[in-house]
């Protein structure tokens, strides 16, 4: 059983959009884990965390999106005061710390998770906003849900922000640089730490905006980060560790897959996950270090 | 003067003896063990929401029953475990209930899928269990000691109403979507055989896998297969996005009747933030403002005051009155037999038809309801950000059962929202 073209396209169309907020949701991970070689588990339980100060800060009047760049500064201070408790306790330590270092964040996930239940209850949580629960109509019978264009284009935006940001500032190629050479940079006269704690005070403000794109795509519940550990380390290691551009084209690349094979009358849904992850393995099969990495 | 310092000794033994007895017999009976009540309960996870609403109401049935002197003049204790919604942690909870917290009585957790994996396991070991909104589970087990508090035995009791408004309007053909989960899948295979047996032709059927992001593909392809009536079994997160979803695409002018078994909108919260989107739905619920149980009226004034310090549901339509009542089953069985005997509470349980504030609820052979009294409703002039508007009767109109009715279904769909 086939799908009309019609419809094809707008699976493709609505995968595009899944696409952008699966590489909004994955960008900051792609600087923790893919450039700082940061084993953050916790990222999504950040995301989450970052979707209830959303939910509070749109009950004081707030549109969503304007609470999560208000959450910025104050989780990048978040981030890195978590990066160099983190350091001190187990990366400084040596060998093992990427194996204990799992286990720290899979502790700072709990206890997000379990801060968010004793503050705010198990309650899912949703918000409202002008552009949710509203479509765009171009043409004949296609509508475009609002709210995923508007998440798409921050995801666009935070692409071409952290992309110009790591290849025309200092601090953005010292992070680079970081990744690729600690020693030389540290030869340098730059230490790396400070420049790790950087980056990973930039990766959890990319959370807090992830988790407002978050509660605009559906409702949250404080489990939800496990839904999405899976998902975020996938489309970062399908991208190529660190690459920016890489992450939008993994995010689109499960999106669309994701979208199509929901829509496809002859394919059942519950497949979708499957399908997005065979492709994740076949990709690795032929490029083991990811789309666009080196 | 010495023979009465000798009666005055008298008097004061007597009076420590009779003090000491008092102690005696007061202290014997404080020595008792409480009589033990264990349940995993969904706290965190997609039924939390649910489960912990129903844990206030199960907790003021213990303090109630306490207040009254306890059971069999024994204090209740429960014992509650958090299960995640998470049906691989069920079995190891109530294994530790029983080998460890060495519980009397049990409770089942809220839900189909952790209530389906305990079910050998009762089973094997001869133990009562009281159901708890679960839908099924008992359907091959085949358990003679389980009783259930869902006011629904199968697909026919629970989604007659939605397909009689159908085929008033002379629906031919359904479109179905189901989580792919235990829960659903049963919801949405007994529904299949409903419109089987009503002549209706099934234009689209799709099972969707759980943490599904998105559901604007799937809505659309519904909207493409143009059915007549769609039906929806989801869980709480699926249901938002799915009525999100519905709005923003559309199903479809063509439409005359959107729900059925969609889980989550019987959820202050989610029913809240939702606001108008629901206008038109016509979906499952098991009690709503306007219907008449005695009690029912105190329990939820008492409820209400301790949901909002527990910070859960709080209007606590849906779950917790008949978790109340699932304590009051047992208390009166408790009481019938004067021990906690599980085949002796089993047999009454059978036998007897228990009083509750969700009315009065006897059992068939297999621990369902034997009058099934699942309702269905359909929302209506619902306005956004409003939470008082879901005390008054008249916002989710009552369109099955006939005893329960307080109006007809507006159709087609469009219409009934407003379009």
């Amino acid at each position: 059983m086939g799908i009309p073209v019609e419809l094809l396209f707008e699976a493709v169309l609505f995968g595009i959009l899944l696409g952008g907020f699966y590489a909004a949701v994955s960008a900051g991970l792609s600087v923790s884990f893919g450039l700082l070689d940061v084993p953050h588990v916790a990222h999504p339980a950040i995301m989450v965390f970052g979707s209830y100060c959303t939910w509070g800060l749109v009950r004081a009047g707030l549109d969503p999106i304007v609470a999560g760049l208000l959450l910025m500064p104050p989780f990048f201070l978040l981030g890195m005061a978590v990066y160099r408790f983190y350091y001190e306790t187990f990366e400084k330590r040596g060998a093992e710390a990427g194996v204990r270092g799992i286990a720290f964040f899979f502790g700072v996930a709990l206890i997000i998770e379990v801060g968010l239940i004793l503050g705010f209850g198990v309650d899912q949580r949703i918000v409202e906003a002008s552009y949710i629960g509203k479509s765009l109509s171009i043409g004949g019978d296609l509508r475009v849900p609002l709210r995923t264009l508007v998440v798409f284009c921050v995801a666009v935006l935070i692409t071409v922000v952290l992309t110009l940001y790591m290849s025309k500032t200092f601090t953005g190629r010292a992070i680079k640089a970081v990744a690729q050479d600690e020693p030389a940079l540290r030869l340098m006269g730059v230490n790396p730490v400070r420049i790790k704690q950087w980056a990973f005070g930039i990766a959890t403000a990319i959370a807090a905006l992830g988790g407002a794109l978050l509660i605009i795509i559906g409702p949250v519940e404080p489990a939800m980060d496990r839904a999405y550990i899976g998902r975020t380390f996938a489309v970062v290691v399908l991208a190529g560790l660190g690459s920016m551009t890489g992450t939008v084209a993994a995010g689109m690349i499960l999106g669309i897959s994701e979208s199509v094979v929901l829509m496809h009358p002859g394919l059942g849904a519950s497949w979708a996950p499957a399908v997005s992850f065979a492709l994740l393995l076949l990709v690795l099969g032929v490029r083991p270090q990811g789309l666009f990495g080196r | 003067m010495q023979g009465t310092t000798r009666s005055l000794l008298h008097i004061v033994a007597r009076a420590l003896g009779a003090v000491c007895a008092a102690l005696l017999i007061a202290g014997g009976a404080f020595a008792q063990q409480p009589i033990k009540i264990g349940m995993s309960m969904p706290q965190t996870g997609s039924l939390g929401a649910g489960g912990k609403a129903e844990l206030v109401a199960l907790r003021m049935w213990v303090d109630d029953v306490n207040a009254k002197g306890g059971l069999l003049g024994r204090k209740v204790e429960l014992i509650a475990y958090d299960d995640q919604t998470n049906p691989a942690l069920t079995p190891g909870i109530y294994t530790k209930l029983l080998d460890v917290d060495k519980v009397d009585l049990l409770f089942a957790p809220y839900g189909t899928v952790p209530t389906a994996p305990i079910m050998p396991l009762v089973k094997q070991r001869g133990l009562l269990l009281m159901g708890n909104f679960s839908f099924q589970v008992n359907h091959t087990v085949k358990h003679d000691m389980w009783f259930n508090n869902l006011p629904a035995p199968d697909a026919e009791s629970w989604f007659a109403g939605f397909f009689e408004q159908g085929q008033k309007v002379g629906a031919k053909s359904i479109a179905f979507l189901a989580a792919d989960q235990e829960f659903a899948q049963n919801l949405a295979n007994g529904a299949k055989e409903l419109a089987k047996k009503a002549g209706m032709q099934t234009v689209y059927s799709q099972n969707y896998p759980p943490a599904t992001t998105d559901f604007s593909s799937l809505i659309r392809a519904i909207r493409a297969a143009k059915p007549d009536m769609v039906f929806v079994c989801s869980y709480p997160n699926d249901s938002v996005a799915i009525v999100r979803a519905m709005n923003e695409i559309g199903v479809g002018d063509g439409v005359k009747l959107f729900g059925g078994g969609m889980v989550g909108l019987q959820f202050t919260p989610i029913m809240e933030s939702l606001g108008s989107m629901l206008n038109g739905i016509v979906n499952y619920n098991s009690y709503v403002p306007g219907v008449k149980y005695p009690g029912i009226d105190e329990f939820l004034v008492r409820y209400q005051k301790k949901a909002a310090e527990e910070k859960v549901d709080p209007l606590g339509f849906y779950l917790p009155p008949f978790g109340y009542a699932m304590g009051q089953m047992l208390e009166q069985a408790v009481n019938g037999t004067k021990s906690i005997d599980q085949k002796k509470l089993a047999e009454y349980l059978h036998t007897h038809t228990m009083q509750t504030i969700v009315g009065p609820i006897s059992y068939n052979k297999d621990g369902e309801w034997a009058q099934p009294r699942m309702l269905m409703i359909q929302f209506r002039g619902i306005a956004d950000k409003n939470l008082d508007q879901w005390r008054q009767p008249g916002k989710q109109v009552v369109l099955y059962p006939p005893a329960y009715k307080t109006g007809d279904a507006v159709m087609p769909f469009d219409k009934a929202r407003g379009k």
